[in-house]
């Protein structure tokens, strides 16, 4: 008996240990944001026993965040939104229509799935360029719609699957035509489907940096992720202001995995077990 | 995610499900509008796939055997290839790609033995496994910002290591050339062990309980039990998570690379994706990058056939 409890309290201790891993280095952006640089450079460690409020005020006022932020709000809506209709348009005939290159279609999908998208940045910022669409952010929301789709489409393909055919058939007979019974049938079956899809895509596209940095190159046009890479440069000997934006920046995240959490973990083992 | 949530790739049992399955009731169905809507359907994604991978893949490709600048390219067959290939930064950012795939079965090791005691936490485990995923989905940026401080030389790591008495590990995490990868692969496993954790968690509960309390009754030590019983039947979403990560690290580590070292000190901690970003964007050499674009997308081609090919063989696919 007394072995198996310490076991379990062994258990314990090394989840909590790696608990305190976890969460220590957003604490530390949130201690460091809430000290005067001073503080910091006297202390970088220590607890800040004089919180002060005034970085997150300064990196505001001294920073496009604001416009960054709408920036990245902007693109992560459009992005997510129509990447999710085209992937539902495109399952939908995957899965419930027949159509020449289906086959081709879903092969394709699959091996865009692994093409990193460093690989494609080249040839898209030219193409960018010559269509004039250079430093807007039209030009990162098409690029992210199609880095979405491909995972999209195998996902829904395989949650519209688990749709019952005699209820699209049924809606077939009543004559329904596919896209009233995609938007007002086989959509509000496959919810909770198409709302981890929109939480993993949104994750994706709030966080990416490198398709932003390169394609985003005026102030004004930057989302948050690329206007902060971009900002260390300058602002780098301040430390508290420039972790006061990194935290910012986090907050979207933390509250879209507090509310939804159960849909993050779902979408992250779609296609794992027997 | 980081790039995150993006490195999601099919598990392959479920691959085998997609492909075609052509039916008579498809054929009913033909009827009537049946015969347009599929491709009208269609089309919108299409056109997206073709503009964003279909077209880049192949103008990468090509560009690969120009050389000059973006405004005034001229054919020159493989150059490029020998240029980068014996561009001695190429090299060492190859490498140092090649050093960050140790990363994979280190987090792969602690993402299991963690789920492992997950596992047999009967209350609380999922509020562990709340916290354990929260650096997961977290910025690359903001993460890698917090770490370049972290891990300065009078930062927080190395003056845990002093308040433990292990003054003699507290190094120069990121002023060494030697170090700075590694010290980006740590916060690379730092940032991805969730995942691992909550993959390896899934695959734990799918497993039929029988088998395993079979083994206990067999009187089977916790460990032999692991080794022996466990770990076999999680084969498969070990594999995926090893070829998940293995492709992470080839390619979508340029975030954590930018931010934290900036590729130095010198170029010490560059990597393919730095390369091809200063090499297309900072020095405007589209042949060069488009070349070391294409060696990439190689080698991750590479990775992705042996894992289908090893499936094939044993039949599982």
């Amino acid at each position: 008996m007394i072995a198996s409890g310490t076991r379990a309290a062994m258990r314990h201790i090394i989840m909590v240990l790696l608990s305190l891993v976890s969460l220590y280095p957003i604490w530390f952006t949130l201690q460091t944001a809430l000290k005067s640089q001073r503080t910091f450079v006297l202390a970088p460690v220590a607890l800040p026993l004089h919180p002060t409020f005034a970085n997150f005020g300064n990196v505001l006022a001294q920073t496009p965040l604001l416009t960054w932020t709408v920036n990245s709000v902007v693109v992560t809506v459009s992005a997510v939104a129509a990447s999710v209709v085209l992937a539902l348009l495109a399952s939908f005939a995957l899965v419930f229509g027949t159509f020449r290159g289906r086959a081709a279609l879903l092969r394709a999908d699959l091996v865009f799935m692994v093409v990193p998208p460093v690989v494609l940045l080249l040839p898209m910022f030219t193409l960018m360029l010559t269509i004039h669409l250079f430093n807007t952010l039209e030009s990162v929301i098409i690029f992210y719609v199609g880095l979405n789709l491909p995972f999209s489409i195998f996902f829904l393909v395989n949650f519209l699957r688990t749709v019952p055919r005699e209820i699209v058939e049924a809606g077939t007979m009543d004559g329904c035509s596919p896209w009233r019974l995609l938007w007002q049938i086989v959509t509000p079956m496959a919810g909770a489907g198409v709302f981890t899809l929109v939480v993993v895509n949104a994750v994706y596209v709030w966080n990416e940096t490198l398709v932003a940095l390169v394609f985003l190159q005026s102030q004004g046009k930057r989302t948050l992720m690329a206007g902060l890479a971009e900002y260390v440069g300058r602002f780098g000997s301040n430390e508290p202001l420039i972790l006061a934006g990194a935290f910012l920046s986090m907050i979207p995240m933390l509250l879209l995995y507090f509310a939804g959490q159960r849909f993050f973990i779902r979408g992250l083992t779609a296609g794992i077990g027997k | 995610m980081t790039q995150l949530s993006r490195e999601m790739v099919p598990a392959p049992e479920t691959v085998v499900t997609l492909r075609s399955r052509p039916s008579r009731r498809a054929a009913r169905r033909r009827r009537g509008s049946g015969r347009l809507w599929p491709y009208l359907f269609a089309l919108p994604a299409l056109a997206v796939l073709g503009l964003v991978f279909a077209y880049p893949l192949v103008a990468v490709v090509r560009d690969s055997f120009y050389s000059g600048t973006a405004s005034n390219l001229s054919f020159s067959g493989l150059s490029n290839y020998h240029l980068v290939l014996s561009n001695p930064i190429f090299i060492q950012s190859l490498l140092n790609n090649l050093r960050l795939l140790t990363t994979v079965p280190v987090m792969t090791v602690i993402a299991l033995i963690i789920a492992l005691v997950l596992n047999e936490i009967v209350r609380g485990w999922k509020a562990y496994r709340f916290i354990v995923f929260i650096p997961y989905i977290l910025p690359a940026v903001a993460m890698g910002l917090a770490f370049s401080y972290i891990l300065q030389q009078n930062g927080s790591l190395n003056s845990l290591l002093g308040d433990l008495h292990l003054r003699a590990l507290a190094l120069d995490w990121l002023g060494s050339e030697q170090i700075s990868i590694y010290s980006v692969g740590g916060v690379i496993v730092w940032q991805q062990l969730g995942f691992g954790i909550v993959l390896f968690t899934a695959g734990l509960l799918s497993l039929p309980q029988e088998v395993i309390e079979a083994s206990v009754v067999d009187g089977a030590s916790w460990w032999q039990r692991q080794l022996y019983v466990v770990l076999p039947q999680l084969r498969r979403v070990i594999e995926l998570f090893v070829v998940l990560q293995a492709i992470t690290v080839l390619s979508w580590v340029f975030t954590y690379v930018y931010v934290i070292t900036h590729g130095g000190p010198g170029t010490s901690s560059s990597v393919m994706t730095y390369y091809i970003w200063q090499n297309g964007f900072e020095f405007g050499a589209v042949g060069i990058a488009s070349t070391a674009a294409v060696i990439l997308l190689a080698m991750a081609g590479v990775l992705i056939t042996i894992y289908v090919t090893l499936r094939v063989r044993r039949g599982d696919l």
